[in-house]
C-alpha cells in the first residue's frame, strides 16, 4: 500500500483518538484544544486525499475546515468560555472506564455496521468510513454523558467532523456548494450557541444542561420545582 | 486384555474402593482409630486406581465401554472411560491421594469432639463414588444417580460441624442451589432424549437435536453446571460452602467437585448436543470472563483464608469456561485445530487449579492446625514458626499468581496463544472480542498475583498478629508428605508441559477431530503448540539457568571474612520500634484496589477515632440485585399459595372432587 | 572454520547478550540522570557513578531484620536472576540466538512479574508499615500495568501471528517502512506502560527520600550491603530491558541477522545510540511532568490501556484483509 494511503489511514486513526480523548477530557480549555486538533487530522486527511486522488477541490475543502474548525471556531469558542468565565471549571465523567468501554464498543458497531458498506469501495482506504461512523456516534456519545453545556457543542462539532471525514473517504469529498453550505451552517449555529450560552448563564446562574429544566419556572415562583 | 479393558476395570477398583471406604466409615462409631487406619487408606487406593486408570485411557487414546446390571430393567447403568474421562480421571486421583494421607494427621483433632467421625468417613466415600460415578457414567440416569450422590453426600461434609450457626446456613443454599444446577441438568437431558428416545449418550451423539432445541439444551446445561462450577452470577454459594467444610473436604470440593462439573459440561456440549454454534462461544467467553474478573475481586478483599480460595476458585473457573468459550468460538468457525488448542489449554488450567488450589487448601488447613487461626488479620509471621508448610504454600501461591515456570504460566500461556490465534477468523467481530477477552485474562492474572501476594504475605511474612499465632507448631509427617506430594505433582505438570499436552490432546482429538501433535515438534523440552517460530516455551531451561545463575551470584557473593549477615532491629525511623500492629494488614494491603473497584463492591466501611477502630465489611452487591428479590418473589408466591390451606375440609374435598373431574375429562 | 565457530558464537552472543545489557544498565541510569541534570542546570554525577555505588555496596555489610524470614535473604538474587533471563530472551544484537526458541514476549512479563513477586514479598517480610506500603501501591500499578504491557504484545502479535520476539522483528523488518496506526498506539502506550513498570516520573520518584512517597524505594527499605546492590542493579537493567524491548518491537532496525563480526559491531552501535535517545526522551519527560499521587495513576495506566485498545481495533479495523 502507497505510503500515502498508510498516512491517511495513520490520520484517521488518530482523529479516532481524539474523539475518545473529547470524551474523557474534563478541562474545557483542553477540550476544545483537542477538537482543533481533530480538526487539523480531518483537514489533513482530505488535503491528503486529494493529493493522492488529484482533485483539487479537496484541497479547497481541506482549507475551508482548517480556516473554520481549527481556527475560527476553537478561538470563538474560548472567547466564550473566558466571557461566561469557565476556565478553572471541570466537567469529570461519572463513570469514566465505563464510558471509554462503551466508547470501544461503539467502534466495534460502527465496523460491524460500515462492513458492507465498505465491500463496495475498492480504494485502500475503505475502511476509513467506519473510523468516520465511530466519530459521529462518539461525538453523539459525548453529548450523553458531559454535562457542561459548552461541551454538548464540541460534542456537536466533532459529529460535523465525522461526518466531513466520512464523505471524504468514501465519495472523496462533497460536492463545493454542499460544503460552504454546511460550513455557514456550523458557524451560524456557533454564533448563536454563543448567544444563548449568556443568557442561560444568566438566567440560571449555571450552564449545567441538567439544570435546562429550571428554564421553564417562571421566575417569582421559587417554591415549585427542584432542580435535579 | 487390552489397555482400555484394564483402565476401565481400574476405574471400576476404584469405585469399589471409595465404596469400602464409606463402608469403613461406619466402624468410626465404635472405633474411632479405623478412619486413620481404613478408612483414609482405602481413599488412598481409589485414588491412586482412579489416577492409573486416567493415565492409561489418556496414554492408549482408547474408549472402552461396559453396561452394569444395574439399575432399572430397561434402563441399565452405561459406564464409558474416554479419553475425556481419562483426564478427569488423572485429576480426582492425582488430588485424591495427597488428601488421603492428609485426613489422618488432620482429623485426629475430632476424634474426641462432638462431631461424628463415622459421618466424615462414611460421606467421604459416598463424595468420591458419586464424582466417580459421574465421570463414568455413559447414560442420563447413571448420571443423575451418582451427580445427587455427589451433592448429597458433600451436604452433609459441608454439615461436619453443625453446632455453627453460618455452616448450617452456608450448607442450607449449597444444598439449595446444587438442587436448582440438577434440574437444570435433568431438563438439558430431557431434551436431549427426547430428540433421541433414549437416555443413552450412545443414542444422544448419533441423534442431536436441530438448533435451536440445541440452544435451549446449551443455555439449560450452561445454568446447571455453571451453577454446580461456580459461574457468576451463581457462584455465592461456594464462599459460603467451601471453608465450611473440613479443609480437606474443600480441598476435595474446590480440586476435584468444580472440575466434574467442568466435565459435565464439555460431555454435554461438546458431544451430546451436535454441531457448535460460536454464539454459544461468545456467551461463554463473557460469562468467563466476568465471573474470573470478579471472583479475583472479591477474593482480594477476603479476610478470611479458606473464603478468599473459594473466591479464587470462582475466579480460575471462570478461566476455565473463557478458554472452553474459545474452542467452541473456533469450532463453530470451522477450525477444529484452534480448538483442539483452547481445549487442551482448559483442561491444563483445570488440572493445574486442581493441583495447586489442593495443595493451598491443605496448607490452610496445615494453618488452621497448626496455629487455629484462619483469619488474615491475626496471623503473621508463621514462616518461621511453620517452615515446611510455609515454603508449600509459597510454591501454591506463585503457581495461582501464573508465575513461569510453575504450572499456573503454563496453561495461562495456552490460552493466550488460543486467543491470539483469532486473526485466522473471518469475523471482525470476533477478531476483537477474542484478544479483548484475552486482556480480560491479563487482568485477572495481575490481580490473582495481588491476591495471592496478599494471602501468603499477611499469613507467613511480617510478625505474628496474636498471641496464639506467635506460639503457632509445623504440622504433622502426614500433613507436610501430602503437600509434598502436591508440590511435586505441580513441578511436573510445571516442567513436563509437553507430555502433559501429549496425554490431553487425545481428548482434544475426541472431542474436535484435531489434536496437537505439533506440541512436541522439536523435542520433549519444548512447548510449540501452533508452530516452532509461532510460539515457543522450555520451563526446564528456564528453571535450570534461575537455579545457575542464582546458586553463581550466591557463592560469588559470599562474605570471606565477616558473619553472613548482621541481625539488627527494622527501620523504625527512629521513632518507637514498631509493633506487629504497625505493620500493613490484609485490608490494608488491598485498600487501593478496594478504592479503585469500589463500584463492583458492596462495601460498608467506617472508622471509629476515638476508639481507634476500623469496621469493614466487603459484601456481594449479588444477595440484593438477584438473590434477596428471587427469595422475597418465592416468599411472595409461597404465601399466596398459603391461601388453599384453609383448613376447611370441604374446601380441601371440593379441590379433591375439581381435579378427579378434570383428569376423567381429560382421559375420557 | 565457519562450522566451528558458529556454535561457539552462537553460546557465547546468548550468554555476551545480557551480560553486556546488565553492564551497559548502570550506564543508561547515569545518562538519564545527567541529562536531567543539565535541563535543571546542574552538573550531574559522573556517568561511572552508579557502578561506583554498586562497588561500594557490595562491599558493604548487609544488615537483616530481626523479624525477617529467609525469603527475604534469597529475594535478591532471585530477583536478580529473574531478570537477567528474562533480558537475556531479548533479541538485542543478533537474531539468530539460541536464546530465540525462548525469547516469547508473554514469557518475559511473566518473569518479570515473577521477580516482582518476590520483590513485593521481601517488601512485606520485615513487618514494617513502609514495606507494605511500598508492597501495596506496587500491586496496584502492576495491576493497572500488566493488562496494558499484554494488550499491546496482542496487538503486535495479531500482526506479526506470532508471539516469539525474533519473529516479531523478523516481520517488522521485512515490512520495510510501513506506516501502520496499530504500531503507533502500540508505542505510546508501551512508552506509558514502561514508565509505570520501571517506577520513574511520573508514577514513582526512584529519588525520593520521603517514605509515605514510595513505591519502589518502599520495598528496598529494610535492604543493605550486597542485598541493596543486587536489587538496585536489577531496577537499573528492568529499565533498560524496556527500553531494549521498545528498541526491538518498534525500531529494530540496525540488527544482525547472522554472526559476522562487523554486523554484530553495527547493531551495538545502533542499540547505543537508540537507548541513548530513549534515556534523554525520558529525561525530559521526567523533567517536565510532576509525580502524579497515587490514586491518579489508575487513569494513567487506563490511557495507556486505551491506547493499545485502539492500536488492537486500528489493526482489526484498518489494517487486516477482511
Amino acid at each position: 500500500m502507497p505510503l500515502l494511503d498508510q498516512a491517511v489511514l495513520v490520520l484517521a486513526a488518530m482523529a479516532l483518538f481524539t474523539a475518545f480523548a473529547l470524551l474523557a477530557q474534563t478541562r474545557l480549555t483542553a477540550a476544545i484544544n483537542t477538537f482543533a486538533w481533530q480538526g487539523a487530522l480531518v483537514a489533513a486527511v482530505a488535503a491528503l486525499t486529494g493529493r493522492a486522488s488529484g482533485d483539487a477541490h479537496l484541497y479547497v475543502s481541506a482549507l475551508i475546515t482548517l480556516t473554520l474548525k481549527v481556527a475560527l471556531i476553537p478561538w470563538m469558542l474560548h472567547r466564550l468560555v473566558r466571557r461566561l468565565s469557565l476556565e478553572r471549571q471541570a466537567d469529570p465523567l461519572q463513570h469514566p472506564a465505563l464510558t471509554l468501554l462503551a466508547g470501544a464498543g461503539i467502534v466495534v458497531f460502527s465496523d460491524w455496521v460500515a462492513a458492507p458498506v465498505a465491500h463496495f469501495d475498492a480504494s485502500a482506504t475503505r475502511n476509513v468510513i467506519a473510523i468516520s461512523l465511530a466519530i459521529v456516534l462518539l461525538g453523539m456519545l459525548m453529548m450523553v454523558v458531559r454535562r457542561q453545556a459548552v461541551a454538548q457543542v464540541l460534542g456537536f462539532m466533532a459529529m460535523e467532523n465525522g461526518l466531513f471525514l466520512a464523505a471524504v473517504a468514501s465519495t472523496h469529498g462533497m460536492p463545493l456548494v454542499v460544503e460552504l453550505g454546511v460550513a455557514f451552517d456550523v458557524l451560524v449555529a456557533m454564533v448563536l450557541f454563543g448567544v444563548f450560552f449568556l443568557q442561560i448563564k444568566n438566567s440560571i446562574d449555571s450552564l449545567d444542561i441538567d439544570r435546562l429544566s429550571q428554564l421553564a419556572e417562571p421566575v417569582e415562583d421559587d417554591e415549585r420545582g427542584d432542580a435535579p | 486384555m487390552n489397555t482400555g479393558a484394564l483402565a476401565l476395570s481400574l476405574a471400576g477398583a476404584a469405585v469399589v474402593a471409595a465404596l469400602a471406604s464409606a463402608a469403613s466409615g461406619l466402624l468410626a462409631t465404635r472405633w474411632p482409630r479405623t478412619l486413620s487406619w481404613l478408612a483414609f487408606p482405602l481413599l488412598a487406593l481409589c485414588g491412586a486406581a482412579a489416577l492409573a486408570a486416567g493415565i492409561m485411557a489418556l496414554a492408549s487414546d482408547s474408549t472402552t465401554t461396559a453396561i452394569l446390571p444395574l439399575g432399572l430393567p430397561w434402563l441399565p447403568w452405561h459406564v464409558r472411560l474416554d479419553p475425556l474421562s481419562g483426564v478427569f480421571l488423572l485429576i480426582l486421583g492425582a488430588v485424591l491421594v495427597p488428601v488421603a494421607i492428609y485426613g489422618p494427621g488432620y482429623t485426629r483433632v475430632f476424634r474426641n469432639g462432638r462431631d461424628s467421625l463415622a459421618a466424615l468417613g462414611v460421606f467421604t466415600g459416598l463424595f468420591v463414588t458419586g464424582m466417580l460415578g459421574v465421570l463414568l457414567a455413559d447414560d442420563a440416569f447413571l448420571f443423575m444417580v451418582a451427580w445427587e450422590l455427589m451433592s448429597l453426600a458433600s451436604y452433609f461434609l459441608v454439615t461436619f460441624q453443625h453446632e455453627v450457626a453460618e455452616h448450617r446456613r452456608a450448607a442450607f443454599l449449597y444444598l439449595l442451589m446444587a438442587h436448582i444446577a440438577g434440574l437444570a441438568i435433568l431438563l438439558a437431558f430431557g431434551v436431549l432424549a427426547a430428540s433421541g428416545g433414549s437416555f443413552a449418550f450412545a443414542v444422544m451423539r448419533s441423534h442431536p437435536p436441530d438448533a435451536l432445541w440445541a440452544s435451549v439444551a446449551f443455555a439449560l446445561a450452561l445454568l446447571g453446571f455453571g451453577t454446580k462450577a461456580g459461574l457468576l452470577p451463581l457462584h455465592l454459594w461456594l464462599p459460603e460452602a467451601h471453608p465450611a467444610a473440613p479443609s480437606h473436604i474443600s480441598a476435595l470440593m474446590s480440586a476435584v467437585m468444580l472440575k466434574v462439573a467442568v466435565y459435565g459440561f464439555i460431555r454435554v456440549v461438546f458431544e451430546l448436543l451436535g454441531p457448535p454454534q460460536w454464539g454459544w462461544g461468545v456467551t461463554l467467553v463473557l460469562v468467563g470472563a466476568t465471573t474470573a474478573v470478579v471472583g479475583v475481586l472479591f477474593a482480594l478483599q477476603q479476610t478470611d483464608l479458606k473464603r478468599l480460595l473459594a473466591y479464587s476458585s470462582v475466579e480460575n473457573l471462570g478461566i476455565v469456561f473463557l478458554a472452553l468459550g474459545l474452542a467452541l468460538i473456533f469450532l463453530g468457525s470451522g477450525h477444529p485445530a484452534l480448538a483442539a488448542l483452547a481445549l487442551v489449554a482448559a483442561l491444563y488450567q483445570a488440572l493445574n487449579h486442581a493441583l495447586l488450589k489442593g495443595l493451598l487448601f491443605l496448607g490452610a488447613g496445615a494453618v488452621l492446625h497448626g496455629a487455629h487461626e484462619r483469619n488474615l488479620e491475626r496471623l503473621g509471621g508463621l514462616q518461621r514458626r511453620m517452615p515446611r508448610t510455609g515454603l508449600f504454600f509459597l510454591i501454591g501461591c506463585m503457581g495461582m499468581a501464573a508465575l513461569p515456570p510453575l504450572n499456573g504460566f503454563v496453561s495461562e500461556w495456552l490460552t493466550f496463544q488460543a486467543a491470539l490465534q483469532a486473526w485466522q477468523l473471518g469475523s471482525g467481530l470476533l477478531r476483537i472480542l477474542v484478544p479483548v477477552a484475552a486482556a480480560a485474562l491479563a487482568l485477572t492474572a495481575a490481580l490473582g498475583a495481588a491476591a495471592f501476594v496478599r494471602a501468603y504475605g499477611s499469613a507467613f511474612l511480617g510478625r505474628a498478629r496474636s498471641r496464639h499465632v506467635r506460639r503457632a507448631h509445623e504440622v504433622g509427617r502426614g500433613m507436610l508428605v501430602a503437600q509434598a506430594l502436591l508440590v511435586a505433582a505441580c513441578a511436573a505438570a510445571a516442567l513436563l508441559p509437553t507430555t502433559v499436552v501429549g496425554l490431553f490432546s487425545s481428548a482434544a482429538r475426541q472431542l474436535t477431530g484435531a489434536g496437537l501433535e505439533q506440541a512436541g515438534s522439536r523435542g520433549w523440552l519444548w512447548l510449540t503448540p501452533i508452530a516452532p517460530n509461532v510460539a515457543s516455551y522450555a520451563p526446564i531451561p528456564i528453571l535450570l539457568v534461575l537455579a545457575l545463575l542464582g546458586g553463581l551470584l550466591v557463592w560469588a557473593l559470599r562474605p570471606s571474612r565477616q558473619a553472613p549477615v548482621r541481625r539488627a532491629d527494622p527501620w523504625d525511623c527512629g521513632y518507637a520500634p514498631p509493633t506487629p500492629r504497625m505493620q500493613y494488614s490484609a485490608a490494608g494491603f488491598a485498600q487501593p484496589i478496594r478504592r479503585v473497584f469500589a463500584m463492583v463492591y458492596a462495601l460498608d466501611e467506617d472508622t471509629d477515632a476515638a476508639t481507634a477502630t476500623h469496621r469493614l465489611l466487603v459484601r456481594d452487591r449479588l444477595w440484593g440485585w438477584l438473590y434477596a428479590p428471587l427469595g422475597a418473589g418465592l416468599d411472595r408466591v409461597a404465601d399466596f399459595a398459603r391461601r388453599a390451606q384453609t383448613g376447611h375440609v370441604r374446601r380441601y374435598l371440593s379441590w379433591s372432587l375439581i381435579t378427579l373431574l378434570v383428569l376423567l375429562w381429560i382421559i375420557s | 572454520m565457519d562450522h566451528f565457530l558458529n556454535p561457539l558464537a552462537h553460546a557465547l552472543s546468548a550468554l555476551l547478550q545480557p551480560l553486556l545489557l546488565l553492564a551497559a544498565a548502570p550506564l543508561l541510569v547515569a545518562w538519564i540522570r545527567r541529562v536531567k541534570a543539565r535541563l535543571q542546570n546542574r552538573r550531574g554525577a559522573p556517568l561511572l557513578q552508579p557502578y561506583r555505588d554498586l562497588r561500594k555496596l557490595f562491599a558493604k555489610e548487609a544488615v537483616v531484620a530481626r523479624t525477617a524470614s529467609p525469603l527475604f535473604r534469597a529475594a535478591p538474587y532471585l530477583v536478580f536472576a529473574a531478570t537477567l533471563v528474562a533480558a537475556g530472551a531479548l533479541p538485542l544484537l543478533s537474531l539468530r540466538l539460541p536464546s530465540a526458541a525462548v525469547a516469547d514476549a508473554i514469557a518475559v512479563i511473566g518473569l518479570l512479574g515473577l521477580a516482582r513477586f518476590l520483590l513485593v514479598l521481601a517488601g512485606l517480610d520485615a513487618g514494617t508499615s513502609f514495606g507494605g506500603m511500598g508492597s501495596s501501591r506496587e500491586m496496584l500499578v502492576s495491576t493497572f500495568a500488566e493488562p496494558a504491557l499484554l494488550l499491546v504484545v496482542f496487538t503486535l502479535a495479531m500482526t506479526a501471528h506470532s508471539t516469539n520476539l525474533a519473529s516479531m522483528v523478523q516481520t517488522t523488518l521485512n515490512a520495510g517502512l510501513v506506516l501502520r496506526p496499530s504500531y503507533l498506539f502500540a508505542l505510546a502506550a508501551l512508552l506509558l506502560v514502561a514508565i509505570a513498570e520501571c517506577g520513574r516520573i511520573p508514577v514513582d520518584n526512584p529519588a525520593t527520600h520521603l517514605e509515605l512517597t514510595m513505591i519502589h524505594e518502599g520495598m528496598l527499605l529494610e535492604y543493605s550491603g550486597r542485598h541493596l546492590a543486587l536489587m538496585e542493579w536489577a531496577a537499573q537493567l528492568k529499565l533498560a530491558l524496556f527500553a531494549a524491548l521498545i528498541v526491538d518491537l518498534f525500531l529494530p532496525w540496525g540488527i544482525a541477522a547472522g554472526f559476522a563480526p562487523g554486523a554484530l559491531a553495527w547493531a551495538a552501535l545502533a542499540l547505543a545510540l537508540k537507548l541513548g535517545v530513549l534515556g534523554a526522551l525520558l529525561a525530559v519527560a521526567e523533567t517536565a511532568l510532576a509525580k502524579m499521587r497515587l490514586f491518579r495513576v489508575p487513569g494513567f495506566l487506563n490511557l495507556a490501556f486505551m491506547l493499545a485498545l485502539l492500536g488492537l481495533l486500528s489493526h482489526v479495523i484498518l489494517e487486516a484483509a477482511t
